[in-house]
């Protein structure tokens, strides 16, 4: 075997029980004598809970228990994962976030009791039960609203709904850049809040085993590592050892499934006290008001810039919404994944950010596909767009002007890129978008009433967050290395056991061609083990689209080791030294002879050691590996969209979407392609349909379902054109930077870039996403007026 | 009560006692059908697509009641019984890489058989506006069209 597998298209391992009806998601997994969970939910976004009277739902059909706050004695709060240090020293404010509402509930949605039933009508008939004796109180539900004076207090923990004020940047030399600048632009900015919608609902099934005093989870999780760790040892205060967390099939989750939630909690403990186990699984409405949010930030930004558009400093600040309760990593979204973005791929010499971060009566609001970076894409690109607009300048023009030429390039935003090639997917993106021909396509829309625009958004992302000390030192509860074991068995085949976790990312698939590329042998005869903690030794997980840059890398590192022991057994077998065996195409070969052995011969030797070194060699051929990477990795590129206007009915149509990337190596493109589909699309839903909206009043969510909250369907996006360029990632040793949230970081800026180009010619100066019919008819006509 | 319906070329005889039963639930729960997938509440998502007397219906917006007499098809029952063998459209998706978590999957595929079913030769718009009502979240449609494209090709459509 010759023929490298890198680079190949490889139809996926996984489709064919995902095509066949066979896949198995958290809630097909039938779990005998089960019993079903439902949650009542408060139904005010901000009430003290007087009373909580449950005597009728424990008596109805069916019921096995009801539990609320009362009951869940010794259990802890949910914790924050990442801690935020505020300007003035103080740590950021992390009020109690009870498993079950104690005393107040904070958020439409927010849990108040579980009651668990024979079947799951059953449950949710008791629960209608249960009388709760709420006292409304004011709600708040806007970011900004939340810190005036006046505002309804949501936690005694947070005065002024204030978590924290941090900033990161050298202001005195960003106040210099403004005072000499020829030119400032200044732009005002709302992130709309997104609801990630992954269609598989959130799901676990809990039981208590007590032969052994021990727990098995299923859940809908993309780190069941971490899901343990948070569970047992911070919230139920159970032992590691005796919890086994097993993430199977899951069905999309775009960061939502990252947390560790109140209910898969809830009914681990109580499937003790039920001496049951206990199914749960979320109705959409559910994933609506409870799964957590993305985005909501209110920004306000400025660019300083010399007379020939020189990008000489950038001004930020930004207040974003982390709803009722700190999520898992919420704190660090507008804060690490956001600011430290801000230069995008430009040489702006100074950078200051400004966050506040507020509680507020909404479901809490954390990582999103992009996650802080499609927020900071997003002020840049915007600035970027509008400074071009105002100084006449190209918007290629004025990238170019400002691209980071030379690498590796300190940031003055504490991050340092390792290596890119910024004009290059530029380039390749205006061609394959024929910006060359724009001109006559525009006079074309114009003939048929139509406005076209052409947007462009050169994206820079983080990925691989990395190393664990540097993220410790910046408030990291966690470490972000990964683990992978590789198990040769006895007859050569090979099981791959990864701390990444998929969840449609085809890991499966990827990662199963690495292995079989470095190890020459069939892809066939190599399976990857995800999602059990039962299994695997260890994981981080998979977010921030780091599974191959550091999951991969982990694999790697044990292939290393494995091919070592393999020259050791066949330097035994062929009577060489060690130095001597080569590893190539799957034969450990005596360099300058013929004389091999095949690997699948090493493998069996391994295990059948009759014939081996067992003076100095453990037998056996089963390899683990921890990487921690050395830095972040650095995906950029740029996205260009087409978009045609209704002037008529406001309606944006999207005519073209050219994505051009720079993900480092590529290991399968046909993958890649798809994560890059479906990151525009979510960009696209983005930028024009998706808005979670709460009534400023009620607090209640006016989004709450799919009627009401505009997913992208077939006809909502036009097909992409994706292309790449390659500068391979120089610290890891695959080369790869990741690909998963890219479309999702572009798409929303190019978009809203399109609109404008096609809307400024009227007068239009602003527009807030997602650019609906509606608001894009309003702001066509206040121009006109 | 006792009611009976074919489910993938069975004749299947059952009780069905909660009238509330939803068909897919029947699938799901009664007969462990999980290929067929609960994605919302509300029949807008359709990954509980599947087949009544030969057109795609939404079995989440169906009683289990309502399914008596009628001939009901599966993801389960799309292919043939070789481990791994697949209907034409089932492998368009995978060729095409219409698929990434799988979760919308089953419902997409059916629901594009019976789109190819209806319309012979169907252009790009038209399998866009088709496909309305299944929702996926991973793949952004590219592939998708391009498999329903491939599968009608394949299935002679």
């Amino acid at each position: 075997m010759s023929a490298t597998l890198i680079g190949q298209p490889v139809r996926r391992k996984e489709d064919v029980r995902f095509l066949t009806g066979a896949g198995q998601y958290t809630s097909d997994i039938a779990v005998p004598n089960a019993t079903h969970a439902y949650f009542l939910r408060s139904p005010h976004a901000h009430a003290n809970i007087r009373k909580i009277d449950t005597t009728r739902a424990r008596s109805a059909a069916g019921v096995v228990g009801v539990f609320t706050a009362a009951d869940l004695t010794g259990v802890g709060g949910l914790p924050c994962g990442w801690l935020i240090t505020s300007s003035d020293g103080t740590p950021m404010k992390e009020p109690p976030h009870p498993v079950l509402a104690q005393g107040k509930a904070r958020y439409v949605g927010d849990p108040v009791a579980l009651v668990v039933a024979e079947s799951p009508s059953q449950a949710k008939d008791a629960a209608e039960l249960i009388d709760v004796d709420y006292e409304r109180l004011p709600a708040v539900v806007h970011c900004v609203e939340t810190l005036k004076p006046g505002a309804p207090q949501i936690h005694d923990a947070a005065p002024g709904n204030k978590c924290y004020h941090w900033t990161l940047g050298d202001k005195a030399a960003t106040d210099a850049g403004f005072a000499k600048a020829a030119h400032v632009t200044k732009i005002d900015i709302v992130n709309n809040r997104l609801i990630p919608n992954a269609i598989e609902p959130r799901a676990a099934t809990a039981t208590y085993h007590r032969n052994d005093d021990s727990y098995t989870i299923y859940v809908a999780n993309q780190n069941p590592h971490l899901e343990r760790l948070l569970m047992a040892a911070f919230v139920l205060g159970l032992p590691e050892h005796k919890v086994r967390i097993i993430a199977p099939d899951v069905g999309g989750a775009f960061g939502s499934k990252i947390y560790l939630y109140p209910e898969e909690t809830a009914i681990t403990w109580a499937s003790k006290r039920v001496n049951r186990s206990i199914s749960w699984v979320a109705e959409r409405s559910e994933a609506f008001l409870a799964d957590a949010h993305g985005r909501d930030h209110v920004t306000h930004a400025e660019l300083a810039l010399d007379k020939d558009g020189k990008f000489l400093a950038m001004r930020v600040r930004t207040t974003a919404n982390m709803g009722a309760y700190l999520s898992t990593f919420a704190s660090c979204i507008p804060t690490i994944l956001y600011a430290t973005l801000l230069a995008g791929q430009y040489t702006t010499p100074a950078i200051h950010c400004e966050v506040t971060a507020s509680f507020t009566n909404t479901a809490p609001v954390d990582a999103y596909r992009g996650a802080g970076r499609p927020e900071a894409t997003f002020v840049v690109e915007r600035l970027v767009h509008q400074a071009a607009v105002e100084m006449g300048i190209p918007q290629d023009q004025i990238r170019r002007n400002n691209f980071i030429r030379a690498f590796p390039y300190q940031t003055p935003v504490a991050l340092l890129y390792d290596t890119g090639d910024y004009e290059a997917s530029l380039d390749d993106a205006m061609k394959a978008a024929d910006v060359a021909g724009f001109a006559a396509r525009k006079a074309d829309a114009k003939k048929r009433g139509k406005l076209r625009g052409l947007g462009y958004a050169s994206y820079i992302e983080a990925c691989g967050l990395a190393p664990s000390n540097v993220a410790g030192a910046l408030g990291a509860r966690a470490g972000l290395y990964e683990a992978g074991t590789v198990r040769v068995h006895p007859t050569g085949s090979v099981t791959v056991f990864t701390g990444s976790h998929s969840h449609g990312q085809s890991h499966e698939t990827t990662f199963a061609q690495v292995v079989a590329d470095r190890l020459g042998i069939p892809i066939e005869n190599v399976d990857v083990v995800h999602g059990d903690t039962g299994r695997i030794p260890f994981g981080m997980g998979t977010y921030g689209s780091r599974s191959l840059a550091v999951g991969g890398s982990a694999i790697v590192k044990a292939l290393d080791k494995i091919i070592a022991k393999g020259k050791k057994i066949a330097a035994h077998l062929l009577e060489a030294s060690d130095a001597d065996i080569e590893f190539k195409d799957g034969k450990f070969t005596v360099v300058g002879t013929d004389r091999s052995k095949a690997f699948g011969e090493i493998a069996l030797t391994a295990y059948v050691p009759h014939n081996y070194p067992l003076d100095k060699l453990e037998p056996g051929l089963d390899e683990t590996a921890f990487y921690d990477p050395t830095n972040f990795t650095f995906p950029a590129g740029t996205h260009i969209c087409e978009v045609e206007v209704d002037p008529d009915t406001g309606a944006v149509s999207v005519a073209g979407f050219t994505a051009c990337d720079d993900f480092g190596n590529i290991i399968n493109p046909l993958v890649v392609a798809g994560q890059v589909h479906g990151g525009v699309a979510q960009g696209i839903g983005q930028a024009l349909l998706e808005h979670a909206i709460y009534d400023p009043e009620s607090g209640q969510l006016l989004t709450g379902s799919m009627m009401d909250y505009a997913l992208p369907r077939a006809d909502d996006v036009p097909s992409f054109k994706v292309s790449h360029t390659v500068t391979p990632c120089t610290h890891n040793p695959l080369g790869a930077k990741g690909c998963g949230e890219a479309g999702a970081i572009g798409a929303p800026a190019a978009l809203m870039n399109a609109v404008m180009d096609a809307l400024e010619p009227l007068g239009v100066k602003h527009l807030d996403m997602p650019a609906s019919p509606h608001r894009v008819w309003q702001a066509i006509n206040a121009a006109r007026a | 009560m006792k009611q009976s319906l074919t489910v993938n070329g069975r004749s299947i005889t059952t009780d069905v006692d909660d009238p509330r039963m939803l068909l897919v639930d029947f699938l799901r729960g009664t007969l462990g059908l999980t290929g067929t997938h609960v994605g919302c509440d509300t029949g807008q998502c359709g990954a509980c697509t599947v087949h009544m007397n030969g057109m795609a219906v939404k079995s989440c917006t169906i009683l289990a009641a309502q399914a008596a007499g009628t001939d009901v098809v599966t993801i389960e029952g799309l292919s043939g019984a070789e481990p791994g063998s697949m209907h034409p459209m089932q492998a368009a998706f995978k060729e095409c890489h219409g698929l990434q978590c799988g979760f919308c999957t089953p419902g997409m595929v059916m629901s594009a058989i019976d789109l190819v079913n209806r319309y012979p030769g169907a252009s790009e718009d038209t399998i866009r506006a088709e496909l309305e009502g299944n929702l996926c979240r991973c793949t952004g449609y590219h592939n998708i069209v391009m498999a329903v494209q491939h599968g009608a090709a394949a299935m002679g459509r």
